[in-house]
């Protein structure tokens, strides 16, 4: 069982975002970039099919800020090789460019199964994982949150509003969205990913322009207005306390 | 782009789902602009009646096959994909729901035509469509056009009223033919589950006091309970805490948690993610209190602070109990 693990750096949301010049874009001078937290839960779930079962796990990127960083935790964590694709792939590429440039790399690759986080927080043209298993051409469950091995299919649990889920069987190979794995995703201690860059290599794979109509374009950026709807209560924890318990009561509530 | 407006009505276990209105009254008012007519897409197995619930629509393109029974993203997939082939509409709107990432992506790898996802809101403008997505976790929103004859949105569901979309009415309803290739999927339906019971309903709750990540630990839940007590209410969550097994998944707020509408919402470090506002914008009264202080949460807050949660909690608590 071969497990493909695309993972993606995306702008650190706890910085203060800013717009660039043009307003069409993140201004991405001084962002902090880290893994999706989604493809965090793609990898852990990975990584508990391969404890469960006989599995490797191939983790791969764009290469970018952060990327390295990222492929030596995953090994840190426990994937068996990491993938680096190299080319024209600039933060900020729309999610068709990447799913297509995925598939070229991942198509002439030994696989069964590809774990993807369900979104991104920058996945504006849609989510890189349906549209990669629409390019490969293999079928594919988004929002999952529970996945089951059995020979050459998955039982899969996609969750839909509620709390209900629908249980699918599919046959591998396929795209799984993950939504959240089985267990919280591990750390791995800084030092030992110390140790794996100095121990480990980092494949590359170089892919090309890739062909794709992505059809749309951003015109205008802007964050909307950070506390256009709240009204601030001001002052220490106890004023804010108090001024709490006023509104309560006005409103009824108390 | 071409002038009608589709929408893909989604339904599970018998009934049309809320986002399906919230689209099909966005797409009246568009379709209005572009002079096109409205259709709505509805694929199931001996579901043509629910295109009854359907009457905002001029028209229900309806394909059946047994394998469109329950949602299936293979069956839908290509059904959907052969639809929008065969009748060239301009704008295909579909909800940014469970169900409709699998739609939305399909389609526009299958028809080559463009997709803007997450829309809050779309409209028509010199001819073409244009989407306003909201994106990195709400704090940022991104207007994209689209260029094509046909282009694809989908657009998150609570962005527009569904009032507008409910109407009597027997809109025409065109039987499509299915693709021969629901006939051998990869991907089979086996069954749905429903949640399991709670400990505590959080929606017959009125005052929710309601964790998110900068709780930061599960030993600083306690506090939170206590609160709670205080106030009479209960504790529900943002997802990262479910996700960390801090609190039963029947405490959770948000897309695919619990729609909830207490008198009181009160959120305790919770950054207000796209997926949670869509649980709890409806509540009454909803105070913020975050560290942070450009959280998307205070958008939708109607009071806020930056004080410290940690502060706040122990302060309020020991006042209440006066």
């Amino acid at each position: 069982m071969n497990i493909i693990v695309p993972i993606k750096m995306v702008p650190d949301l706890v910085d203060e975002l800013e717009i660039n010049e043009d307003g069409t874009d993140l201004d991405r001078d001084f962002l902090s970039y880290k893994l999706n937290e989604f493809d965090d839960h793609a990898l852990e779930e990975a990584l508990q099919l391969k404890e469960e079962g006989d599995a490797t796990v191939t983790v791969i990127a764009f290469d970018g800020e952060e990327t390295d960083k990222a492929l030596f935790t995953a090994i840190a964590k426990g994937a068996d090789n990491a993938v680096k694709i190299t080319g024209d792939f600039e933060e900020g590429t729309a999610s068709h460019v990447l799913a297509k440039a995925l598939a070229e790399a991942i198509k002439g690759m030994d696989y069964d199964l590809i774990l993807t986080g369900v979104q991104a927080a920058d996945d504006r043209d849609g989510q890189v994982g349906v549209l990669l298993a629409n390019y490969l051409g293999v079928p594919h469950v988004s929002v999952v949150s529970g996945v089951t091995l059995s020979g050459n299919t998955a039982t899969v649990h996609k969750e839909y509003a509620g709390g209900m889920m629908a249980e699918f069987e599919v046959d591998l190979p396929a795209v799984l969205g993950i939504q959240a794995a089985r267990e919280t995703p591990r750390y791995a201690p800084v030092s030992r990913v110390r140790q794996i860059m100095r121990q480990a290599e980092l494949e590359e794979v170089e892919v090309g322009d890739v062909d794709v109509n992505v059809g749309s374009e951003v015109r205008r950026m802007f964050t909307p207005e950070a506390g256009e709807g709240a009204e601030m209560i001001e002052g220490d924890a106890e004023e804010v306390a108090d001024k709490i318990l006023e509104i309560l009561k006005e409103k009824g509530v108390r | 782009m071409n002038q009608d407006i589709f929408v893909v009505a989604e339904h599970l276990k018998g009934s049309v789902e809320d986002v399906t209105y919230e689209l099909l009254g966005k797409g009246r008012e568009l379709a209005g602009s572009t002079g096109g007519k409205l259709v709505a897409v509805l694929m199931g197995s001996g579901a043509e009646g629910l295109a009854g619930s359907l009457g905002a629509a001029d028209k229900v393109i309806y394909v059946d096959h047994p394998a469109l029974e329950n949602f299936n993203p293979e069956a839908y997939a290509a059904a959907l994909a052969d639809v929008v082939k065969a009748n060239n509409p301009g704008l295909v709107l579909v909800p940014n729901t469970s169900m409709g990432m699998d739609l939305a992506a399909s389609l526009s790898v299958r028809n080559d035509l463009p997709l803007v996802a997450y829309a809050i809101d779309v409209a028509i403008d010199g001819g073409n469509a244009v989407a306003t997505s909201q994106l990195y976790g709400g704090k940022v929103n991104a207007e994209s056009v689209l260029e094509g004859d046909t282009v694809a949105v989908s657009v998150l569901a609570g962005s527009f009223p569904a009032d507008a979309g409910k109407k009597d009415g027997a809109p025409d309803v065109e039987k499509a033919a299915a693709p021969g290739e629901l006939d051998n999927l990869k991907v089979r339906f086996k069954q749905l589950i429903e949640p399991e019971g709670g400990d505590v309903d959080i929606t017959a709750q009125e005052i929710l006091v309601s964790v998110g990540r900068g709780i930061q630990s599960d030993e600083n839940l306690p506090m939170v309970e206590e609160l709670a007590e205080a106030l009479g209410g209960a504790v529900s969550a943002s997802r990262p805490i479910i996700d960390n097994k801090w609190l039963p998944k029947t405490r959770q707020v948000g897309k695919s948690g619990l729609k909830v509408k207490p008198k009181l919402y009160l959120c305790l470090g919770i950054s207000g993610a796209p997926e949670h506002i869509e649980g709890m914008k409806d509540a009454e009264l909803i105070i913020a209190i975050n560290t942070d202080e450009s959280a998307p949460i205070f958008e939708h807050a109607h009071y806020g602070s930056t004080e410290d949660l940690f502060d706040i909690v122990p302060a309020l608590t020991e006042k209440l109990k006066g």
